[in-house]
């Protein structure tokens, strides 16, 4: 592309570009193989913040922690969207205008293309001699036989083969037939696919993003949940999605089977589950972590697992305050599991709150206990109690695996050290101070699942399938012409010794170049004598 | 023997026999500069003598003259180069086979395809990259990348073994699937492919460097600093008289775009495969976890590669450049993404 003068103004007698000139000037601009490749480095430099600065969507604690963290510097990346770089303004200004330059680009080229599909296959050179791929062959059945077999050929391909021309021309001595052919248009109709299916690709995420819902729930084995907003743990959905659109099924957890090597590492997680329908029969199945539950136009995913000890805590009054299955989060590859239980509804007295440690597998190290195997081998809970207020009651949404320790104080000990005990299953402990007792009852497993519709899933796949085509074509298909030219013969006689002459022009590395000119010419004088025979 | 020992031992010896080839092809590349001088000087004395008789066709130009230009009717000993070709094509051959006894037992010791882990990753990617080069090589003469392939290899299959190493184990639950066998297989050929296309890249730089000469250092700050960078890499690519018996930039340059595409399509397809098994695992078929940004990283600059050989004044040296990013990301996708990076790929790094 030319240079242009940005500053107009600066010649005195050049013309002004008016706002038109300067939209048409901007657009040519955007439209430019140029300003594409540079969107193109852009969009690859600018991707990279997002591997390495935590980002609110993958990991909205550790981009809070990140942002708490680092002062001045943290709040100026947050605010300049660096921790949410897929999301940010820049980034997408610049996919936004990588796909107005690919659609400024590709239109004009399909009406150049569809225009080049219909014009005419350009003549056969005057000579042939100057073509490196050069062939001969005698045709015995004149240049007229020769032609019609050499054209039928070519042809049968139909529009993704060869286009091909014939004519009759002058010759230095008498009449000629020329045949011009040319295999060119693949090429640029997958690079035009291509492109096409990247569009359909975006389309298709955009609309997925609209009409998507995503959602988690965790149960414990012999529970169930129900689809159904108000049973999730977190649930997040498109702006088009209606929750009306959940269909209510109900699914519990049978039993929950784990499989780990004496060394500890996971070699199998199967859900035991039953679905149950609205208007079908229960139907007893299996969730795993590469197999999916397909549900109505849905699945349900298992992402993660670990125990959830049922507890029952008494309170000072001697009523049973809480009881019930309470899900540990695992903390590492051993299962070092921690948890929160959240007693707010004490008969008389303070509300109480747990933050609890479970170890499947306790052993001293020497200076603390620590889990060495994620299987129930040695199980034991360390405890800590807390009295005051949980802060239930101000009506903010409160993460149930924390404990919002603000307007709470540790129990003690009568000595006065903070009360801190370890026990095992089936044990019973009493809280200091006569506040009741806290009892680990059984440890049974927890499941998470991962719920999630997303309608556009079909078309994505066939959009990428396509750009995958286009590109093959675009890459590796043939940019080959080939000419024959044979001189018409007056009679019977002279048909018998005509020869026919060939050429051809392709990129020097395609090596079947000659080979097809070979083909085609065997076919033009008989030697082989129909396509569909030899293939 | 137990395949874990067998593997092991097959591996040493493909990494020692690549060396081996490695020297070997350095050789030939040498030798034959040597006779290129030798044949231009002669040719300068004795234009008419040696036009007569001569048979010594550069070997690097002939596209599809095979790998042996020099038969044996033109010249009664054969010459150094084709020692070293015979030295260098036996090693590379006996490694490869090796090689692939060495996956196949790693493979039968673990219960699974060899490539779950960085390790496995880089035992089989060696082997796809001096197998794409033998392939190439069987087509047409590109013995001059031989030297890069197989130190490449040697390289690579040192650092498995010596520090990436760890004992084989079943495959954890997240991995359970045939996409292991589809996504990773097809991202390791395409690795391999895009290694060979580096290679012939890095020449087809020196060569540019070669041509362009020694420029003058004007400018300042980093303007001047990539002049005087320049000039020390053409002053070095001057001083090396193999490179004379390495084509011409531009030859190298449509061997590197063909292998590149080919890679690139692969890549395309790796990270589509990906996407599908990440939506049947994780429920999503994108989600910017790191391995997922440098694999898009990659795919944009390898894609900006291909658009800039198109490009007015970016052909040439500037494209290459773009795929040399382009491989350099891959190489980061692999080494610094897998060890510090947390994502869902975790697994890949053990």
């Amino acid at each position: 592309m030319a240079r242009m003068k940005l500053d107009n103004y600066a010649v005195a007698d050049a013309p002004r570009l008016g706002v038109r000139g300067w939209l048409r000037w901007i657009w040519r601009q955007v439209t430019s193989m140029r300003v594409a490749l540079i969107l193109l480095l852009l969009l690859a430099l600018a991707s990279i913040p997002g591997s390495i600065l935590p980002q609110y969507p993958q990991d909205r604690a550790a981009a809070l922690a990140f942002v708490e963290s680092n002062g001045w510097w943290g709040r100026l990346l947050d605010a300049t969207g660096f921790l949410d770089v897929f999301g940010s303004a820049w980034f997408t200004a610049i996919y936004v205008l990588l796909f107005a330059s690919l659609i400024g680009c590709i239109l004009p080229r399909i009406a150049v293309y569809w225009r080049q599909l219909r014009a005419e296959v350009p003549a056969v050179p005057r000579r042939l001699d100057r073509f490196e791929l050069q062939d001969e062959a005698p045709a015995s059945e004149g240049a007229r036989d020769a032609f019609d077999r050499a054209t039928a050929h070519l042809r049968r391909r139909g529009p993704f083969g060869w286009r091909v021309r014939v004519e009759e021309r002058d010759a230095r001595d008498g009449r000629e037939l020329a045949l011009s052919a040319t295999h060119e248009s693949l090429r640029e109709a997958g690079n035009l696919l291509f492109h096409v299916a990247l569009v359909g690709i975006l389309i298709a995420v955009g609309a997925g993003s609209l009409l998507t819902y995503r959602a988690q729930a965790i149960v414990v084995e012999g529970e169930s949940f129900t689809n159904a907003v108000v049973d999730y743990d977190t649930y997040e959905a498109g702006a088009l999605f209606d929750e009306s659109w959940l269909e209510p099924f109900t699914l519990s957890l049978d039993s929950f089977d784990v499989s780990f090597t004496v060394t500890g590492r996971a070699e199998d997680f199967t859900a035991n589950v039953t679905l149950t329908e609205p208007g079908s029969e229960p139907l007893s199945t299996r969730i795993q972590v590469n197999r999916p539950l397909q549900v109505d136009g849905g699945k349900i995913y298992l992402q993660g697992n670990g125990y959830a000890p049922v507890v029952t805590v008494v309170d000072s009054d001697g009523e049973v305050a809480f009881s019930g299955a309470v899900p540990f989060l695992p903390q590492d590859a051993a299962y070092t599991s921690t948890g929160v239980v959240k007693v707010p509804d004490v008969t008389s007295g303070e509300q109480l709150g747990f933050v609890a440690t479970l170890l499947p597998t306790a052993v001293d190290n020497g200076t603390t206990l620590v889990s060495a195997h994620p299987d129930l081998n040695n199980p034991v809970m360390l405890l800590r109690g807390y009295s005051g207020d949980l802060g239930l009651d101000s009506g903010i949404p409160q993460n149930v695996y924390v404990l919002d320790e603000s307007q709470l104080s540790p129990l003690r000990d009568p000595d006065d050290a903070v009360w801190s005990v370890a026990l095992t299953p089936g044990e019973t402990v009493d809280l200091p101070d006569g506040l009741g007792s806290f009892t680990w009852e059984q440890t049974p497993r927890f499941a998470a699942f991962d719920l999630r519709t997303d309608p556009s899933l079909p078309y994505l796949l066939v959009a990428a399938i396509l750009a995958l085509v286009g590109l093959s074509f675009s890459l590796f298909a043939p940019r080959r012409r080939l000419w024959l030219v044979a001189p018409l013969a007056d009679d019977a006689h002279a048909a018998r010794s005509t020869v026919v002459r060939a050429a051809m022009l392709a990129p020097e590395h395609d090596a079947g170049a000659a080979d097809e000119m070979r083909r085609v010419l065997d076919v033009a004088t008989g030697r082989v004598r129909s396509i569909e025979e030899d293939e | 023997m137990t395949p874990q020992s067998l593997s092991l031992v097959t591996l040493w010896a493909a990494t020692s026999l690549y060396a081996i080839a490695m020297v070997a092809w350095a050789i030939r590349l040498s030798r034959i500069a040597d006779e290129r001088v030798q044949a231009r000087e002669a040719v300068v004395a004795e234009p008419a003598t040696v036009a007569a008789g001569m048979t010594i066709p550069a070997p690097a130009s002939g596209m599809g003259a095979g790998p042996v230009v020099l038969t044996e009717d033109d010249l009664p000993r054969r010459s150094a180069a084709d020692r070293a070709l015979g030295t260098a094509r036996t090693a590379m051959i006996i490694g490869l086979l090796l090689h692939a006894v060495g996956l196949v037992t790693r493979g039968i010791d673990s219960g699974h395809v060899p490539w779950s882990n960085m390790y496995e990753y880089t035992i089989t990617g060696s082997f796809v990259a001096v197998a794409v080069f033998a392939i190439v090589q069987a087509r047409r003469d590109v013995s001059y990348l031989g030297a890069g392939v197989t130190g490449f290899a040697t390289i690579a299959l040192g650092i498995a073994l010596t520090t990436l190493y760890s004992v084989s184990t079943g495959l954890q639950p997240a991995l359970q699937s045939f996409w292991l066998v589809i996504h990773v297989s097809i991202a390791i050929i395409s690795t391999g492919i895009f290694i060979v296309a580096f290679i012939a890249t890095v020449l087809q730089l020196w060569q540019h460097a070669r041509d362009e000469g020694q420029r003058e250092v004007t400018g300042g700050g980093i303007t001047r600093l990539r002049h005087r960078v320049h000039n020390a890499v053409a002053g070095w690519a001057e001083g090396a008289k193999w490179m004379a018996a390495v084509p011409k930039a531009m030859k190298l340059e449509a061997l590197a775009f063909r292998l590149n595409a080919v890679g690139f399509v692969l890549w395309t397809f790796t990270v589509m495969a990906g996407a599908v098994w990440a939506e049947h695992a994780w429920g999503r078929y994108w989600g910017w976890d790191p391995k997922e940004v440098w694999s898009f990283v990659i795919w944009v600059l390898y894609a900006a590669y291909l658009h800039a050989r198109t490009t007015q004044g970016w052909r040439g040296p500037r494209s290459a450049w773009v795929s040399v990013w382009a491989f350099v990301a891959l190489i980061m996708n692999f080494t610094v993404v897998n060890l510090f990076f947390q994502g869902l790929h975790t697994y890949a790094g053990s």
